[in-house]
């Protein structure tokens, strides 16, 4: 089901963890839906992600995925990385399956959510994007 | 270490019960419906024997057994031809939301075939309310339709009084047994069913092959149209090799089945208790008493997502199956979970877990060792666990 690569950041996710002073972090996601990613990100004067750690809770697509997108915009600017797509995630990844090809884009969100973040308000608090209000979100299938 | 925990999924098939199949593909090939030469006599005296054994497994009258292609045919049989042919006197069923696929896809395609379906809620532990049953039977209903037990959390129902409200009410009551047989004592008699499902595969036997029992006098127009075969009611050449799988893993299901009950329940308390000693957050879902199915287990583990947790099993060689929406292939986690009143978020996190009479302590000894370090790892992962880990520092 899984291609080698996904199974290989499923297995050794790299770039799991928190960074204690990140000056950017994103969530998105929700718990209804089954996943959440949270991306941490130190960004140097120069605008370069010095450092990038995420935490995610999901399948594993959503983890694999996770740890892609780090690998993908580590070391980057933070121009570079608004550029990522999910599609450039999944590529790197070998493929997913199509009823996965939703964690790609929330890995997307995910890095834009932090710059976001970084950009909007300097960085102490988690992005707006999950307000754990399922009723209000676009992911969730309202009931 | 290799460790088969779906045996609600399926389950490995007897090596008797391959000798008992293996004739009808090469010695006894003949058609059971060719009457005019030896080689299909013998198929069809094969037919009548086999008939007979699985009826007295059943408690059941010969003419009362029909062979079906799965379990899943036997239910959509069951409602469709109930339905179909009880349509002049009524057009509403009864069912309940925690039932298999089958039975929830057949009542969803009648839904929008002209007829109504209520689907019964059920309490925390999957059970229906009797009193809600009896509430909703009306003077269009004409079948009812509850599971004998649970595929996923493995509560069983209370069917020897849903038969007797059932009967109280002239309405026609189908179980589907399917997770039944070989788990509990079943006799159709005892349990005061008009029809009832199940299938080989759950009981060490073939994949392919299922049973509908029909109480003589129910009436019941064909699903399957075309020959003459299981008495005009079943078009379709004799599967006699599953039929001779099916007979031989019911009697071997049947035979020492109270020891067999015995000891899958022990493993399964075994692996039950290891559990909820090792892992912190975690919930068992379903019943804790006699009303559980003694081969299942199924817990909810909070804060993380059922297919990573099987993903991880699996490469340490442990088969199991989850709830979660990832692993069913929909938006939505499994549809039993939810009615029995979990959040989604915890749905997500269920893992299930069902042993056969083959499971030993040993293999449940190494799921134990495994699982715990599996569920740690995913939850640092985890940005709810997070929160969790920093409510409690703060609570310091």
């Amino acid at each position: 089901m899984y291609s080698e690569k996904v199974m290989d950041h499923f297995e050794n996710p790299r770039n799991v963890g928190e960074i204690p002073n990140a000056n950017a972090v994103g969530q998105v996601g929700n718990p209804k839906c089954g996943d959440i990613m949270k991306i941490y990100m130190d960004i140097d004067e120069n605008e370069v992600i010095r450092d990038v750690k995420f935490k995610t809770f999901g399948c594993g697509a959503a983890i694999a995925t996770s740890s892609m997108a780090t690998e993908l915009v580590k070391g980057k600017t933070v121009d570079e990385a608004l550029k990522l797509t999910n599609k450039a995630v999944m590529e790197a990844l070998d493929g997913l399956p199509p009823q996965k090809i939703h964690c790609s884009v929330l890995a997307e969100e995910a890095i834009k959510s932090a710059i976001d973040n970084y950009r909007g308000n300097g960085g102490k608090s988690v992005h707006e994007g999950c307000r754990k209000d399922c009723s209000a979100c676009p992911h969730a299938n309202n009931e | 270490m290799n460790v088969y925990l779906d045996n609600n999924a399926t389950t490995a098939m007897n090596k008797e019960v391959l000798e008992a199949m293996l004739p009808y593909y090469t010695e006894i090939y003949g058609n059971a419906s060719s009457k005019f030469y030896e080689v299909g006599r013998i198929a069809e005296n094969a037919v009548l024997e086999i008939r007979e054994r699985v009826a007295k497994e059943l408690g059941a009258k010969t003419n009362e057994i029909y062979f079906t292609a799965s379990g899943c045919e036997a239910d959509n049989w069951a409602i469709k031809g109930i339905a179909f042919a009880n349509k002049d006197k009524g057009n509403h069923i009864i069912t309940s939301q925690i039932e298999h696929h089958a039975v929830l896809g057949a009542c969803e395609f009648l839904e929008k075939n002209g007829f109504t379906v209520t689907y019964l809620p059920v309490d925390s532990e999957g059970k229906i309310s009797l009193k809600d049953l009896e509430d909703a039977i009306t003077d269009k209903t004409i079948l009812v339709t509850i599971m004998t037990a649970n595929n996923e959390i493995g509560t069983i129902e209370p069917i020897c009084e849903i038969a007797k409200i059932c009967k109280e009410h002239k309405v026609i009551f189908h179980t589907d047994a399917v997770q039944a047989i070989g788990h509990m004592p079943i006799n159709v008699a005892d349990l005061g069913v008009d029809m009832l499902s199940l299938s080989a595969h759950k009981f060490h036997g073939p994949k392919g092959v299922g049973v509908l029992y029909i109480r003589n006098g129910v009436k019941i127009e064909n699903l399957i149209h075309g020959g003459g075969q299981e008495r005009g009611k079943r078009a379709a050449t004799e599967n006699i090799a599953g039929m001779a799988g099916l007979c031989k893993a019911l009697e071997m299901a049947n035979s020492d089945l109270d020891k067999k009950m015995a000891k899958m329940r022990d493993v399964r308390d075994r692996l039950i208790a290891g559990i909820k000693e090792r892992i912190p957050y975690c919930r068992l879902n379903g019943p804790s008493d006699e009303t559980r199915l003694c081969n299942n287990v199924n817990f909810s583990f909070r804060y993380i997502e059922g297919e990573s947790i099987l993903m991880l099993l699996d490469m340490h060689g442990i088969a199991a199956s989850s709830g979660s929406a990832c692993a069913s292939g929909s938006l939505d986690p499994s549809h039993v979970l939810l009615a029995i009143g979990l959040p989604h978020e915890i749905a997500h996190g269920s893992v299930r877990f069902s042993v056969s009479e083959d499971t030993t302590y040993e293999e449940v000894d190494y799921v134990l060792e495994v699982l715990p370090k599996i569920i740690e790892r995913l939850r640092l992962m985890s940005p709810l666990y997070e929160e969790v880990l920093n409510g409690e520092k703060e609570a310091k």
